[in-house]
């Protein structure tokens, strides 16, 4: 496997679990865990799938993906969402605002990984 | 007497009939006066044994007491039809003969309508909790982190058989944190819903501390109702466990000042005398007794319910934003824990015409609908004078209509707050209901 996938999560654990997985699977992995400036670090990374958390300090995620997908250079961008809030509204506000994948907390490793594969393939 | 009327609401007519005093009645079939007032009120079930004596004393026979029963199912079974939405619609019209052909069958439709109906209640009280208790929600969200994060870890550690030490060794770390925080939280989380166990609440701001600790005194301060009362606001505070927080303590403080001023200023026996001589209306008591009207509300909220006259009273408050600074529940019109209240109420609508007091009877949309005269006016409060900001403090007086009197004009149709409300049309609506929508 290859290519860029950012990681935005505040909880470090968490991203550094996401980030040792994928990196085995042969992904370049970058993480930020400020929502607040998020979009700066998506342009600059370019990645080519995201890792998006929805309660982040500074911007929420949905906020997050509202503006990308409003912005030409990242409307296609393959966003896999994460949240703690796996109720059918959550899943649709998500699926409204434009997320490519919606995963609810907690995720299994094998989820993620043929997450991230499918999507980028896709 | 109407058809419909309630056994304790039966005991009081008749009692009033034979012109007896509550405190007579009460002593006469053994229970105190302030038990008996809850009954007539229907705030109490009144039991067999106390109905009997009652009729004995009151001259009349059982029946006259008793013969509600049926009554009150033909009402459950008519709600039960109202609220329905199916099609076909209930024969409603032919509900007597239903409950005279099928007794058991028309006894066991209504049960199920008041449990759905409790449900209902449980499920607003949850969801409201669910979706506006920010500690809650704080709380499981931290959870699930750490969760998350455990279970990533273990199966990384478990399933990587080539895992580098330092990676080992890092994730253990990770796994000991997470395991750490998980069960501070797991502890955090049971203290808190073992708190709410207590008062089925549980206190999450001062303002809640403050409200238990009046619900615990039904609202009623009698170390401060003494004309020459020298009990201090310090002592009364420090003697008030469920004040835990400074921000309660400060509250309780401002609270009770205005307490002790407005009892000085409307003495208890005077207020009561008044009620006794005029009745619970809080426009004719303001103007009989010279007070203003939103005075005579916190002294009417702070009787002792065994008051002689006294109906059950509920009271909300609201600042010039809208927020509920104030709330003394009265039974069947519930009040939002967190979160806006219903718009329509009357509250809101002195907002925008200070010192204009508003009077309408409402229906309150939770199950069974009930009628209240809601009472309500807006003032002006805090430093005035010309570049000051206007500060309002609005009020809101609750009283249960008597089950058999009829309402003047339709009432307005008002609910708790949107998201547990039924009433899809109503003009306000902020959100969907779940109630109608589901979650």
């Amino acid at each position: 496997m290859s290519g860029r996938v950012l990681v935005i999560e505040d909880e470090p654990n968490i991203t550094e679990a996401i980030s040792f997985i994928l990196s085995r699977d042969g992904w370049d992995v970058a993480c930020h865990a400020d929502g607040a400036t998020a979009l700066e670090v998506i342009r600059e990374t370019a990645p080519d799938l995201l890792i998006l958390d929805v309660m982040l300090p500074g911007q929420s995620g949905y906020d997050i993906l509202r503006e990308l997908r409003a912005a030409p250079a990242t409307r296609d961008l393959p966003v896999l969402v994460l949240t703690a809030r796996s109720q059918q509204p959550d899943r649709d506000l998500a699926a409204r605002l434009g997320a490519s994948r919606f995963m609810s907390k907690p995720f299994s490793n094998a989820d993620i990984r043929a997450a991230v594969r499918e999507m980028v393939q896709a | 007497m109407p058809s419909t009327a309630l056994a304790g609401t039966r005991i009081r007519e008749r009692r009033l009939l034979a012109g007896m005093r509550q405190a007579d009645l009460a002593r006469e079939i053994g229970v105190s006066p302030s038990y008996l007032n809850l009954i007539e009120h229907n705030r109490r079930r009144a039991g067999p044994r106390l109905i009997e004596a009652a009729a004995r004393v009151l001259g009349v026979d059982v029946s006259a007491l008793t013969e509600g029963a049926e009554a009150a199912l033909l009402d459950a079974l008519r709600d039960a039809a109202a609220l329905a939405r199916g099609d076909p619609e209930p024969e409603a019209g032919r509900v007597e003969e239903f409950v005279g052909r099928f007794p058991g069958w028309a006894a066991l439709l209504a049960a199920e309508h008041r449990r759905a109906g409790d449900l209902e209640r449980t499920v607003e009280r949850l969801t409201d909790r669910m979706a506006h208790d920010p500690y809650l929600s704080t709380a499981l969200h931290e959870m699930l982190s750490a969760v998350t994060s455990l279970r990533s870890t273990a199966a990384i550690l478990s399933e990587t058989e080539d895992l580098p030490p330092h990676w080992r060794r890092k994730f253990h770390d990770n796994l000991h944190g997470d395991s750490v925080r998980l069960a501070e939280g797991a502890r955090a989380l049971a203290g808190y819903l073992d708190t709410a166990a207590d008062d089925d609440r549980g206190a999450a701001a001062p303002q809640e501390e403050l409200e238990a600790w009046l619900r615990a005194r039904d609202y009623h301060v009698a170390e401060l109702e003494e004309p020459r009362a020298n009990v201090s606001e310090d002592a009364l505070i420090a003697a008030a466990p469920e004040l835990a927080s400074n921000s309660a303590r400060a509250l309780a403080r401002r609270y009770l000042r205005r307490y002790r001023a407005e009892a000085r200023a409307l003495p208890q026996e005077r207020l009561v005398a008044a009620l006794a001589a005029h009745g619970p209306d809080p426009g004719v008591l303001a103007a009989q007794l010279g007070q203003p009207v939103p005075l005579v509300f916190r002294r009417l909220a702070s009787l002792p319910p065994e008051s002689e006259g006294l109906p059950p009273v509920g009271l909300v408050m609201c600042d010039g934003s809208g927020t509920l600074v104030f709330r003394k529940p009265v039974a069947g019109f519930a009040f939002p824990r967190f979160g806006g209240a219903c718009p329509i109420w009357p509250l809101f609508q002195t907002l925008s015409q200070p010192l204009r007091p508003v009077h309408c009877q409402v229906e309150m949309g939770t199950r069974p609908r009930q009628l209240f005269d809601a009472y309500a006016v807006c003032e002006p409060v805090g430093p005035t004078g010309f570049g000051a900001p206007q500060v309002l403090e609005a009020s809101m007086l609750i009283l249960p209509v008597d089950a058999g009197s009829s309402p003047g004009q339709a009432p307005l149709a008002v609910g708790v707050s949107c998201r547990i409300c039924e009433r899809t049309e109503c003009p306000a609506r902020r959100e969907p209901s779940i109630l109608v929508e589901g979650f």
